[in-house]
């Protein structure tokens, strides 16, 4: 006779919610609060448009990597895995009765694709590098670099921007000093981890997520849910610091129209600063050489297809790995911490300390070319294209509506995405 | 390099700093110059096209475009792009567009 309420227990006992409840106290909770915090992502992405493309795919791979794993089930996500390959520490495969059938010394990315889950061989891709670097090919095919290269003056200001990075970066080393304030807990960060998290200062997502995957992966999901949040708040952080650091005089500045810049000067340049760049900081190559490679796809005239590809098809094949792969990383017992708020915490300085410092060479360049330079362009240094340059557009606008600023904001912007890169390959050669 | 302390930290901070300013200026010098290459040889390039032809027709002028009241020139400018335009910058402006002068527009390549 068929013992229906033993089928009806084995199912129960089979399902994620029994998991939920009977690892409740053993870190299950912080499952539940992922799941929580990833149907808040959804929302934020879906109803206040925050980075939609980025965060609804950060928020999915969150909830599914927080959805707790049953034994003898495959977990989309392995935590274990990827501490066993980052650690090299030995990896144990078990059954689903819980025993040892394997013990794997070194992971391989070739261990990852046989036990990982799909999550996990998404996420190979990030650990690679190859996302990012993918991701930035799509940036340089949508990339005008024109205004830069009529005007290469402001280069300058997407340095200047970049001081979030570094001082963001003292920061978090300098948060050491607490350590032992209360019993228990860490507030400070490695060096790596500092590098990592002063990037996010960069508001350049590829590069972050970049770096952090070399230096600091344990940190990954939340440098990246830092990074592109603020990188969506970004009308909102800047607008008071602009008026804060410039008079109403200063942002009325009306600039000139700069030079046209011809077609053989925008191919020859993505050729020059690969070379350039590569030569200089080795540990950027494969960033800026993927930027600039889209460039000359777009730029050539002769790779319309590969240009159309690069900006479409492959870029949003690459948006969905990227984003559920990095939100796969957000697991509970590695999120919820002291660390992701010092982080959350840290992220937002760095943005405001980059948008001063690019104010900052604005305000210089405004005096040095005695008003001829709106300062206003220099918050666009931040990369966080275009986002930043129509922020700088629309500020000097309201200060006088037949101001029209986009293509000069253009120029640091896209020299921000530069910078960012460069402060990347640095803190890689540093820490790497 | 896993544990820093605070004066290694600023040290490296600055240095990173100064190296991105240091990357930047030199690509800034290198596009500068490349800048000014391209400039001398467009200048270069225009003089030889003029003075090609022997004795260079007077060029007719700019025809103003259909419908203008003044004199608006109109440069590889369809008339409807030209009146949208037109229409955009009023409304931008907040101004009618009966108040503004517009002297030419050009489509710039």
């Amino acid at each position: 006779m068929i013992n229906i309420g033993e089928i009806l227990l084995d199912l129960w006992n089979n399902s994620g919610f029994s998991a939920i409840f009977a690892g409740f106290k053993a870190g299950g909770w912080q499952n539940l609060v992922m799941i929580a915090i990833s149907c808040v992502l959804l929302y934020l992405a879906i109803v206040k448009k925050f980075e939609p493309l980025l965060l609804a795919g950060i928020a999915f791979g969150c909830l599914l990597s927080n959805l707790p794993p049953v034994p003898g089930a495959a977990a989309m996500y392995n935590q274990g895995l990827w501490d066993s390959y980052i650690n090299g520490t030995a990896y144990q495969v078990l059954d689903a009765a819980g025993e040892v059938i394997k013990t794997i010394e070194e992971v391989h990315f070739t261990d990852i694709i046989h036990y990982g889950g799909l999550l996990d061989i998404f996420y190979i891709g990030v650990k690679a590098g190859l996302y990012p670097c993918l991701i930035f090919m799509g940036v340089g095919a949508m990339t005008d670099f024109g205004p830069l290269l009529s005007n290469p003056k402001s280069l300058l200001l997407g340095a200047a921007a970049q001081m979030g990075v570094f001082v963001a970066f003292f920061g978090a080393v300098a948060l050491n000093l607490l350590n032992g304030l209360i019993p228990g807990v860490t507030f400070g960060f490695t060096g790596p981890e500092a590098a990592s998290i002063g990037i996010i200062g960069g508001a350049d997502g590829p590069t972050a997520i970049f770096l952090t995957s070399k230096l600091a992966p344990h940190l990954l999901g939340a440098i990246a849910v830092a990074a592109y949040s603020y990188m969506a708040l970004i009308p909102l952080i800047q607008p008071p610091f602009m008026k804060l650091l410039t008079t109403a005089e200063q942002r009325k500045i009306k600039m000139v129209q700069t030079r046209e810049v011809s077609k053989a000067e925008k191919i020859i340049f993505p050729i020059v600063v690969t070379i350039f760049v590569a030569l200089l900081l080795p540990d950027t190559a494969p960033l800026i050489g993927c930027l600039m490679l889209g460039n000359l796809f777009k730029e050539t005239g002769v790779t319309d297809r590969l240009s159309d590809t690069v900006q479409n098809a492959l870029m949003n094949i690459v948006t969905i790995l990227l984003s559920t792969s990095v939100g796969a990383t957000m697991v509970g017992s590695n999120f919820l911490t002291v660390q992701t708020f010092t982080i959350v915490l840290l992220g937002v300085v760095a943005f405001v300390i980059s948008t001063c410092g690019g104010l900052l060479g604005g305000l210089v360049m405004c005096k040095l070319t005695k008003g001829k330079v709106n300062p206003l362009i220099g918050s666009a240094g931040v990369s966080a294209v275009p986002m930043a340059a129509r922020v700088a557009n629309k500020e000097g606008q309201k200060a006088n509506p037949s101001n029209f600023l986009l293509m000069h904001a253009m120029g640091p912007n896209v020299a921000g995405v530069i910078g960012s890169a460069i402060a990347a390959g640095f803190l890689l050669s540093v820490f790497g | 390099m896993e544990n820093i302390g605070i004066l290694d930290a600023g040290v490296i901070a600055l240095l990173g700093y100064a190296v991105v300013f240091f990357g930047i200026i030199l690509l800034m010098i290198v596009v500068m110059i490349m800048g000014k290459i391209f400039v001398a040889m467009a200048a270069k390039k225009k003089p030889a096209v003029t003075a090609a032809p022997a004795a260079p027709a007077p060029e007719a002028p700019k025809a103003t475009a259909p419908g203008a009241a003044g004199e608006l020139k109109l440069h590889d400018v369809e008339p409807k792009t030209a009146a949208m335009l037109m229409a955009i910058v009023a409304d931008k402006l907040g101004k009618p567009l009966n108040e503004l002068r517009f002297i030419s527009i050009k489509d710039v390549k």
